[in-house]
């Protein structure tokens, strides 16, 4: 059924593991993208918790003050501006680091379907998910 | 009360707030924002900020056991991220604007609202739907079920309508900091006649891409305070992934019920605390 122009036949196969080898299928698809999530959520938790040790090692007599609103912008035009902290070891910057990655992972996820789609050679739903990538770049890059 | 003992009290209320949200299947924003700003007095915007990066999470954290389900259609999904994504960006943009306490009184409509939603969900069987740009639009698909062929095939309706309430269900999500996994089933469900299954698994996958949409915002109007977002997201995270272990061999209607009164009354006390002007 692979290349069919109708492509969801996949869906509901469990996981595609039926599907030959090499073959693009809906199924496939979202399997791959389950784990891209599942590995991206973990890596960002990973960093995110060396830095929430490393904060509370550093804070841990104060008292807290999130009762007080004081801004704290982190620019995603400029993820560099994160490293001079990072190679200091600033536990903020550890945490927004994984912060970031975290927020990259579902970008990942759509780059991924505009791919996909690409090499199901769906130019419909190419078109969607590039389209949700648009979005997602300026809701993430420019509208602040 | 050190930095020590506050963290280790929001880890704490949050892992609970992603157990009860992924028990629910309401989510972990709608009962860690009133957490967090009702119990521990956080400033609304950090608890919005902290609530949308652990959102993020969950929905990236559950997706792989979703699809092991082969239930999710990834290309309703995907057409409809385009109205959540872009409901989620004027949201975020609207909720810069808009005062805290308005925020608040929001808050508790919609917890009102989630609370009647979870109180009224049916799974019943596809319903005979002809309408040509399901096929047209390639979301026409099946699910695995009891049958004899092992699938049921389903197709899609009013998907006009359906997507109009997506975008809204982004805004609210944007505007909120929540996953507003309720108003992406209602559409789903109710309005485009989505069987169950599908539209929720499908939902969690659209929640996380949503919320990427409208953290830039977040974050660059410094509303993610690190030392509060990082107990937040991994308790969120570890007790939405608790949840979904325990919910394979479980009832819970009881709990739903139970649910479904707090978030009334956390809703009642939002609107309250809003109108005085208290958040």
């Amino acid at each position: 059924m692979a290349g069919s122009p109708i492509g969801p036949e996949g869906i509901g196969s469990g996981g595609g593991s039926g599907a030959p080898a090499g073959v693009l299928n809906d199924a496939r698809m979202e399997a791959i993208m389950g784990r891209l999530l599942q590995v991206g959520v973990l890596l960002s938790a990973s960093v995110v918790l060396l830095g929430g040790v490393r904060y509370l090692v550093a804070h841990a007599s104060e008292s807290p003050k999130d009762g007080t609103f004081i801004a704290r912008p982190i620019q995603l035009r400029h993820p560099m501006e994160l490293l001079p902290g990072i190679a200091r070891g600033d536990a903020a910057a550890i945490i927004e680091l994984g912060i970031l990655l975290l927020v990259a992972t579902p970008v990942c996820r759509v780059i991924f379907a505009v791919v996909g789609f690409a090499l199901e050679r769906d130019r419909l739903y190419v078109g969607i998910s590039l389209a949700v990538l648009v979005v997602l770049l300026f809701g993430l890059l420019r509208a602040s | 009360m050190s930095l020590l003992t506050f963290t280790s009290l929001i880890f704490a209320g949050s892992f609970g707030a992603g157990l009860l949200g992924s028990l629910t299947g309401l989510g972990g924003g709608v009962v860690l924002i009133p957490l967090l700003t009702l119990v521990f007095h956080v400033d609304l915007r950090y608890a919005i900020g902290a609530s949308l990066i652990s959102v993020i999470a969950t929905s990236s954290g559950a997706a792989a056991a979703y699809v092991r389900e082969g239930y999710s259609n990834i290309r309703i999904g995907m057409f409809l991220e385009v109205a959540t994504t872009l409901g989620a960006v004027s949201g975020a943009a609207l909720a810069t604007r808009v005062p805290t306490h308005g925020l608040a009184m929001i808050f508790g409509l919609v917890l009102i609202y989630s609370a009647w939603l979870s109180r009224h969900r049916e799974e019943g069987l596809p319903h005979a739907i002809d309408n040509p740009w399901s096929d047209k639009l390639r979301m026409s698909a099946t699910f695995p079920s009891e049958t004899e062929s092992g699938k049921t095939a389903y197709k899609v309706d009013r998907i006009r309508a359906g997507f109009v309430t997506m975008f809204g269900a982004g805004a609210l999500s944007g505007l909120l900091g929540i996953g507003s996994g309720a108003v992406k089933v209602l559409a789903m469900d109710r309005i485009m006649r989505i069987p169950f299954k599908v539209s929720t698994t499908t939902s969690n996958f659209m929640i996380g891409v949503t919320a990427a949409a409208s953290a830039g915002i977040y974050l660059s109007r410094g509303y993610v305070e690190p030392g509060l977002a990082f107990s937040v997201m991994l308790g969120v995270l570890a007790g939405s992934l608790a949840g979904a272990k325990i919910l394979v061999h479980s009832k819970v209607s009881l709990l739903r019920t139970i649910f479904a009164f707090v978030l009334v009354a956390l809703g009642i006390e939002m609107i309250a605390n809003g109108w005085l002007g208290r958040i």
